[in-house]
């Protein structure tokens, strides 16, 4: 369900053949990932393979790494990845929620081989679980958000209702409200990771309503276009999308994997890998934001910046009470913050947006 | 609390891929021909509009690639279907599978790069926009008024009655299928240049096979064309703006409303053959059968 699939089953066996090297003794260790999309999709896909070059570029010829694009989430995915372990891939990354029977059922028969599934959470002796607190970026966009909107209207196009993305919602609203206590929030979901011409009619019909800003958890460029026409900024997603720089992109949220990845491959090598979830931040270099375009003004740059220092720092928790539900429950104390497991199961909009969570 | 005017705006925006895609095969249907490759030419225009755009700067430009690379890709159908006298039903599904492999080959190159900026036309609507309410009436007109109109809708009835008055049946319909190749790839052009500004694999995402079955609820005729453009498109804008503005709705309910609609059609048509027959429409009566001169 993570993103969206094409075709690929052909794609993937070909790709197999060429990885089917014989074993030698002092062999290079061999890394194998598993992509939803393609490589050149400008956002998800695109920024884990630019964490499989890190790793490359860090160790050099201690690995070989080895990929698989637009693999589907379905039953062509526990092929895929059985054919890399097959390959004598000791690692192997798999890189989209959809993936996580099939990474778990594969783990199961190759228990000699390490799988890392990124935003799961089914884990295994050989299964490490791994996500990123892209909330903590939200929580910058949407002060940027609260201080650049005139109209006091900001959009929100989200994927699918899940916690990730109402996380994302949350926190954004949270922000921009605490800098801008006139803040509306408009949410439309485009039931789709990636569905460009869907994602500008979304883009459009929050223009319509009197938006100037528009936040997405989709990860087309097509909102970002839509902006533009209509005068109003945006921010890329996933990745930097700065073919929109300076406006209407006025600065991003992107997934930096690379330290991730290098740290895990580092551990095999070393011996040191154990399964474990990890859910790393700002802080860790895993979550970064893109640069702030001149179109924002200094102060408001400023301001943004030392919340995101903050964060990364553990000073500030970007969901710290006070608190209430939508319904108008108590949810934080002051002072006090959610939980992860909370986080994870985030099902509800905090009190002021008025839209609501379709079941 | 919902401005009209404004929705009535994106819709006619949303639905100008599927117009286009649909009058194009109400043509190719009219002339006896089911061509089920509209998503195959729809997204090899969107990737050939698109890289010549790119190439000259000129978003115009880029619109006529895209009616010269449908219509191109269209031929391999007639090839098959015309002469060497395939099944039109697999011909056409195999031109879909093939156009969205070729185009995502050929489109590695030219992702992540930006459309050239279109001028805006009257009200801010895109010229292109214009174009395919404008082809509404010339397609009406062609095909009710115009002798070569009653040429081609002869073929579609009954292709042995007019091979028997001399019409040539292979070449009115290849013409009918590079048309509709043409205008599958302006309405494919018009996602990639006008709504989403950048290409990506897979970006018509199904259009192809709404704008078929437009064709079947429009009755074959141009107008209720026009009509189910309105209807799909009209659905899905209406749906996000509503959403847009806070008025919480089933979204399935309202997705699955054109549908269902086209159902309905489809049983008042056959209810009133005669009223049906006389306002225009109905099935072309060779509609999916090949011809073959010699039979």
């Amino acid at each position: 369900m993570k993103r969206r699939t094409l075709l690929a089953s052909a794609v993937a066996i070909s790709a197999m053949s060429l990885a089917l090297p014989a074993a030698a003794q002092d062999e290079p260790l061999k890394v194998g990932f598993i992509y939803v999309g393609p490589v050149g999709d400008g956002g998800w896909t695109y920024q884990h393979d630019q964490g499989r070059q890190a790793v490359e570029a860090e160790f050099g010829d201690r690995v070989e790494t080895t990929f698989i694009e637009s693999v589907p989430e379905g039953a062509d995915a526990e092929r895929a990845i059985t054919q890399l372990a097959l390959a004598g891939n000791k690692l192997i990354f798999t890189t989209s929620f959809g993936f996580m029977d099939a990474t778990i059922n594969v783990a199961q028969k190759f228990p000699d081989v390490k799988f890392e599934h990124a935003t799961g959470y089914k884990r295994a002796e050989n299964v490490s679980t791994y996500d990123a607190r892209f909330y903590e970026g939200r929580a910058v966009m949407g002060t940027i958000a609260g201080r650049m909107t005139e109209s006091n209207k900001i959009g929100y196009i989200g994927s699918f209702p899940i916690p990730e993305v109402i996380q994302g919602i949350n926190s954004s609203y949270i922000h921009a409200k605490k800098v801008n206590p006139d803040v509306e929030m408009k949410v439309v979901w485009a039931y789709s990771w990636f569905d460009p011409a869907k994602e500008a009619d979304a883009a459009s019909a929050l223009l319509a309503e009197g938006v100037d800003v528009i936040l997405q958890h989709t990860d087309s460029t097509a909102p970002l276009a839509k902006a533009q026409e209509a005068g109003a900024i945006g921010f890329g997603q996933a990745s930097d999308m700065s073919a929109f720089k300076p406006n209407p992109r006025v600065s991003s949220i992107i997934d930096n994997w690379a330290p991730y990845y290098i740290e895990r491959v580092g551990a095999v090598l070393d011996g040191s890998w154990e399964s474990k979830a990890t859910w790393a931040g700002i802080g860790d270099g895993e979550v970064e934001i893109g640069e702030i375009t001149d179109a924002v003004p200094a102060e408001v740059k400023a301001e943004a910046e030392a919340l995101k220092d903050k964060i990364a720092s553990g000073e500030y928790h970007p969901f710290t009470g006070p608190l209430n539900k939508a319904d108008g429950s108590a949810w934080l104390a002051e002072g006090q913050t959610a939980t992860d497991e909370e986080l994870a199961g985030m099902n509800f909009f905090v009190e002021g947006i008025t839209a609501e969570i379709p079941k | 609390m919902i401005d009209p005017l404004s929705v009535f705006l994106l819709l006619l925006a949303a639905a100008t891929p599927i117009l286009f895609a649909a009058l194009g095969e109400l043509i190719v249907e009219r002339a006896g021909v089911l061509n089920l490759g509209v998503e195959g030419m729809m997204i090899t225009g969107a990737l050939a509009g698109f890289a010549a755009a790119h190439a000259t700067g000129n978003a115009f430009i880029g619109f006529a690639v895209a009616a010269l690379a449908g219509a191109a890709i269209s031929m391999l159908f007639a090839l098959l279907t015309q002469f060497l006298l395939a099944n039109q039903v697999a011909s056409g599904l195999a031109l879909t599978l093939f156009g969205l492999g070729l185009a995502a080959l050929f489109g590695k190159p030219l992702e992540g790069i930006k459309a050239p900026p279109m001028p805006a036309g009257p009200l801010k609507v895109n010229w292109i926009v214009w174009l395919g309410l404008l082809m509404v009436p010339l397609v009406w007109w062609f095909l009710n008024r115009s002798r070569a109109g009653l040429i081609l809708r002869g073929v579609g009835e009954n292709h042995d009655a007019a091979h028997a008055l001399g019409y040539d049946v292979r070449r009115v319909r290849i013409a009918a299928i590079a048309f509709g190749g043409a205008m599958a790839g302006i309405g494919g052009a018009f996602i990639s240049i006008a709504t989403v500004l950048q290409w990506t694999e897979g970006m018509t995402a199904g259009a192809g096979w709404i704008a078929l079955a437009i064709v079947v609820f429009s009755n074959w005729t141009a107008p209720g064309v026009l009509a189910g453009a309105w209807l799909f498109g009209g659905v899905t804008v209406l749906q996000l703006r509503l959403q847009a503005a806070g008025v919480s709705v089933p979204v399935q309910l309202l997705s699955m409303a054109p549908y269902l609609a086209t159902i309905i059609v489809l049983v008042a048509i056959s209810a009133m053959q005669k009223f049906s027959r006389r306002a225009g429409g109905g099935a072309p009566g060779s509609l999916g059968r090949n011809f073959h001169a010699l039979r």
